[in-house]
Formats: structure tokens, sequence, C-alpha cells
């Protein structure tokens, strides 16, 4: 008898609804804030240990430009984790990627079209090597993952091997460079916005993250859907408005350095006037991470193929029940994968100022941590796109902090190491404490 | 009155078991047939032929008097084939609206999936189906087995399913919620829709079906006018695999 009044019980939850909190009122993803939390927590002790010279705008501008290649790579990582898959040869896929681009702008071009560096359509055509070379090698393991059944994991591991020695075939191991200064502008110090236009990028992205918000509430309430109390929305958009508002404040804070100012007007004849002042504003290469986050996220949450990403991680016999081509998903996911390596690969080369034969060396497990440490479920079928940049954030502020500290090399890669085992455990608790979502 | 499914000499191998043996079988619009049988009878691979899971060797399948082609999943749900997998086939981490419609989202006019005209639908369905369902923005794996059965079940009524496909409908959940899904079989039926419905329970089939197919290493046994045979013909058709008319 008792097994029936349970289950009465059960089916009829009592009509006193549970008392919402302020978290709850709010509606945001408890797990990003902890995650937030960590990364301001790892930026206040570092700011403590090297005297405050962690938190300087000219670090915090060298920190965001040293996350963007795997922070590129990762957003792309977590479509391949979602689908149950892995990818280990994005590391050495960016070198291919980057010696096609290097060897095109500085021998192919010039040899066959006569395009030198400097020639305006250089830059703009190697990348588009990059991308083809980087979405061919990307579907083709995606082929054999998703048609002829290899486990992606083996056909990774090939991969790590060969287009690693590929790219050192193709260049007998050599550095090519420098490369077209227009691409290098993708490298990071060597391309910003400038003070000026920095602001207005950052109001328009004021602008639009707002319209976003109200159009969401609207979309909602003509559903006839709850909605967050007014108070609660007018907070979320104010801390998203200060957010962008204040990075673009600290991007624009650091100035270019006096000499450099002196060398950009002598280079073009000009004296410099007296006081003179210039600062970097967000780099070329942010504003591409930015664009690819937003772009991704879209795909994640608003498109169809998002939306088969994540139910094939989630289940793939419903989605092929439900009609999904799950193969050639397998093949599309792959393929993104390469072209999101090849836009890495730009903004890696380009740091460098050139190709160089290590190059991406043991990315493939950066941005795998980094999409980890995100919050992307080796089970497949969860992750963010957010998370998996915010995972690379921590992971270089770690690197950069103790670095800057005068950690042994050795201890840095301990720590990292570390971190990442014990971010999993933190997310596996919290799955289990939160009703395994 | 042309049959709304012929099933038409169905065979399936897999490696050197048949599977299905040319197998004939089928279905009236506002009718139930039962698929009875051990386990490995056959029952599931012949209705995953017609749900568009596998493809059959040999074999012919006509719906409303016409010979259709059915290759994928796809195919099936265009000629308003909707079937309830034995293990539920929801994608565990995404909410009811999304898999509700999974293959079939509804876009806005950029082609963006239009979550919230979904959702809209979802609680209109689920308000008709079973009004307790108020996990609506939760993940499926949040639901309990009703509940979930309730998501299957609603995928299949939403889109107009003609012919309806059951296996084990009832495997997974308690009294009070076989009863809701009998009731709604028998609610579908009287709206005119075919259904093929699997299970072990016999004494459940006879309540629910009109006719009853035995089947027994990959052959069809026999078929039976549920009002002509008692349980037992039917037990006995199952273990001892002998058409009755021989018994």
């Amino acid at each position: 008898m008792t097994d029936i009044s349970n289950a009465g019980t059960e089916s009829h939850p009592s009509p006193k609804a549970p008392k919402r909190s302020f978290l709850t009122q709010l509606e945001i993803d408890t797990r990003l804030l902890g995650m937030i939390g960590a990364f301001v927590l790892v930026c206040l002790v570092f700011n403590v240990l090297t005297d405050g010279r962690f938190l300087t705008p000219r670090n915090i501008f060298n920190l965001t430009i040293q996350t963007v290649s795997v922070a590129i790579m990762a957003t792309g990582m977590v479509f391949v984790i979602v689908t149950r898959h892995i990818d280990l040869s994005v590391g050495a896929m960016l070198a291919t990627c980057s010696a096609a681009m290097a060897m095109t702008q500085t021998d192919i071009l010039p040899r066959l079209l006569g395009l030198g560096l400097g020639h305006p359509l250089t830059p703009w055509i190697a990348i588009a090597v990059g991308l083809i070379v980087g979405i061919v090698i990307g579907a083709f393991q995606g082929w054999l993952v998703g048609f002829l059944t290899i486990p992606a994991f083996i056909v990774t591991l090939g991969g790590l091997l060969i287009w690693r020695n590929v790219a050192w075939y193709m260049t007998d191991g050599q550095t090519i460079g420098p490369l077209d200064e227009t691409f290098r502008k993708f490298g990071g110090i060597n391309g910003t916005l400038g003070e000026t236009w920095s602001w207005i990028v950052g109001l328009v992205a004021v602008l639009l993250a707002l319209w976003a918000l109200w159009s969401a509430r609207r979309n909602k309430i003509s559903h006839g859907f709850p909605v967050k109390p007014v108070w609660a929305e007018a907070l979320v958009g104010l801390v998203i408005a200060m957010g962008i508002l204040g990075f673009v404040a600290i991007l624009n804070a650091y100035e270019v350095p006096t000499a450099r100012l002196i060398r950009e007007f002598k280079a073009r004849g000009e004296i410099m006037p007296d006081g003179y002042t210039a600062a970097y504003g967000i780099p070329y290469s942010v504003l591409l991470l930015i664009g690819i986050a937003i772009a991704m996220t879209v795909m994640a949450k608003r498109t169809r193929l998002g939306r088969y990403i994540f139910a094939t991680g989630g289940n793939p016999d419903a989605a092929e029940l439900s009609g999904i081509n799950t193969r050639l998903l397998t093949v599309k996911v792959f393929a993104l994968m390469g072209a999101l390596v090849a836009l890495s690969a730009v903004v890696a080369s380009a740091r460098l100022t050139n190709h160089s034969n290590d190059i991406g060396t043991l990315d493939e497990l950066r941005v795998i941590a980094a999409a980890v440490i995100g919050g992307t479920a080796l089970a497949g079928g969860i992750g963010t796109i957010h998370g998996a940049i915010l995972g690379a954030l921590i992971m270089q502020s770690l690197q950069s902090g103790m670095a800057m500290v005068g950690v042994d090399a050795p201890l840095q890669n301990i720590v990292v190491g570390a971190v990442l085992v014990l971010a999993v455990w933190i997310d596996i608790v919290y799955r289990r404490r939160t009703g395994g979502k | 009155m042309t049959p709304l499914v012929e099933l038409k000499n169905i065979s399936l191998s897999f490696g050197g078991v048949r599977a299905v043996d040319n197998v004939s079988l089928d279905l009236h619009a506002g009718e139930v047939v039962g698929l009875l049988g051990h386990n490995g009878a056959g029952k599931s691979t012949l209705i995953k032929i017609l749900a568009g899971a596998y493809q059959m060797d040999e074999g012919e399948i006509w719906i409303e008097g016409k010979k259709v082609n059915i290759q994928s999943p796809r195919d099936a749900r265009r000629h308003n084939i909707e079937t309830i997998y034995q293990t539920l086939a929801l994608a565990d981490n995404l909410d009811a609206p999304s898999n509700l419609f999974l293959g079939r989202e509804l876009t806005n006019r950029f082609g963006l999936v239009d979550d919230a005209q979904m959702e809209a639908e979802t609680r209109k369905i689920m308000a008709r189906l079973n009004p307790n369902f108020k996990k609506i923005s939760e993940p499926v794996s949040a639901l309990s087995g009703g509940q979930r059965q309730s998501v299957a079940i609603a995928r299949a009524v939403y889109f107009n399913a003609k012919i309806l496909i059951m296996d084990e409908p009832t495997a997974a959940l308690g009294v009070h919620e076989s009863k809701m899904v009998a009731d709604l079989i028998k609610e579908l039926k009287a709206q005119g829709l075919g259904i093929f419905l699997i299970s072990h329970d016999t004494r459940e089939m006879l309540e629910l079906c009109d006719r009853v197919s035995v089947m027994k290493n990959g052959t069809m046994i026999g078929t039976e006018k549920v009002g002509d045979v008692t349980e037992d013909d039917i037990l006995s058709m199952i273990i001892m695999g002998k058409a009755r008319d021989a018994a």
C-alpha cells in the first residue's frame, strides 16, 4: 500500500511554489559563475604575488592575445567532444595550415602569379589556401571517422604524426618568414583598432547585447512564458555593458611605447608632436575570436546543425532514428574544426611573424584541456562555447602568471596538469549535486 | 477497403540468420494490430523495416494502395509513419521541445531554430496528452519514465501520424502510466490511426488489439482476430509455433 500512496504524492507535487533565490531569479548559470569566480581568483592571487604586475593593462593585453589561438580551436573542439569524438591532430594540422600559408605568401604566389609580399591580395589568398587545407584535412578525417567508422582517437592520433611531419616535409624544417605585413596584423600587437574604433566597437557591442536581451524577453512575453523580473533583466544588462566597456577601457589604457611611436612617425617622414600618445585598443585577433565565438554560439543554440550536434552527442541512436544523417554530421563537425584550426594558424603564425617548424606543438592538449575545463563532458552531449573560451583564458592565466612569478618550467606544467584533473573532478561533483544535468 | 499498410513477403538476413523470413502483414485505418513472440522472434526487426531503421533484402511495402520505397527514417516520416521505440529514442541532454521536434525543428524567418515557438507548441500538445507535465525546459533525463514516454508519444501525435508503431510502449512504465498509454491508444484508434503494437503482455494485447499476429524464429505463425482466440491459444502459438487450425 505504501507504494501506491508514494506514487500518488509524487505525481501531485505540493502546490506551494519553492522560494526563488536571488540567483534563480537572475536565471544565471551557476556553473558559469563558478568558472568566472575561479578565473577572478587566479588573477587576484597572481596580482598579489607579482606586486600588482599581473593586472596591468599591458599584461591583460598580452594575456588576451596569447589566449586567442587556443581559444579559437577550443570552440571547435567543443563540437567534436560533444559528438563523442576527439581531435588529437589540431596542433599538427595547425602546423600544416601555417606551412601552407607561409609558402603561399613567400614562394608560390611570387613565383606563379608574381604577387610579392605586400601585394594587397597576398594575405587573403594565403588565408583562403589555409582554410581550404584545414577544411579538406578535417573533412577527410571526419569521413574516416563517420563513414569508415574508425575511432576518432585513432584517426587523429595518426593525424597528429602525419600532419606534423607533412608540415616538416613541405618546408624542409625551415623557418619561413617574414610573412606579409597585412597578414601579420592578425597576430595581436601588430594589428589593433586604436582608441576611437575600439570605443565604437565596444558601444556597438553593448547596443547589440541589450537588443538581444530585449528581443528575447519580448519573444517570451509574446508566447506568454514567464519572464524574469525587470530589475533582474536590467541588472544582467548592466553587468554585460560594464563588462564590455571595462574590457575596452583596459585595452585602451595600454599605450604604445613612445620609442615605437617616434619610429612610426619617422617612417612616414613626419616628426612626432610633443606629448603625443596613442593606445593599442582591441587587437584584430581578439575581434576575430569574438566574431567566431558569437558565430559558434549561434550555431550551437539556434541552428539545426547545432541542435543535431547536441542531439547526436546525447543519444546517437535517437538522432539516427529521428532522420539525422549522423555520418555526414561527423564530417561537418571535423571540417569545421579544420577551418577553425586554419584561422588559429593565421593568428599563431602572424604572432610569431613567421612559420616555424614547431608551431602548434602540444596545442591539441591545451585545446582539449580548455574545452574540458570549460565544462565540455567527454561523454558527449554537453558543452558551451563561452565555457571553452573561459577555460582557455584560465589555462593561459595560470601559465603566464606562474612564468611572471618565476615558477620553474617543469613546475608550471605540473600545476597545469593537476588543475585539469581537479577541474574535471569539481565538474563531476557539481553535476552530481545538481541532478546530473 | 484498401489496407493502410501492406507488408508483402518481407525478408531480411543478418549474416547467416534470417531475422525476418517471408513475412506478410496488413493494417487498416482505425485498427490496432499486435505483434507477439519471443525475444528474437523478429517482431522488432519487422517494424524497424517499416520505420526505415533497417532496409529489407526482399519484399514490398504498400501504403494506401501504392508501393513505396522506405530507405531511411526520413522516408518513413514522409509517409506519416511515426515510431515509438522500446528504448525511447530521446536525446537525454535536450529538453522536451527539442526532442519533440528533433529532425523537424520549427525555424523563424532567418532560418534559425525558433525555441519559443516550439516550446509553445509543446505546451499545447502536452496539455492534451499529459496535463501533469510541467518540466518543459529541463533535459529529459530529469523526467520520469511516464513523462519521457509522453514526449515520445507527443512526437507521433503532433506530426499527424497515420501509421503508428509502438515497440513495447509500456515496458518501462508503472501501472498508472501504463493505463494512460492504453487510453491514448484507444483514443488514437478512434481518430482513425492504424497502430502496430508490440508487447510481451498477452492480456494487455488482447484488450487493446483488434488482431494479433504471432511470430517465431523470423516467420509468421498466424494472425487472429482477438474475438476468436483465448489467451491460451495465443500462448500455444507463441510457444509451440503452430497456427491455431493445426493445433
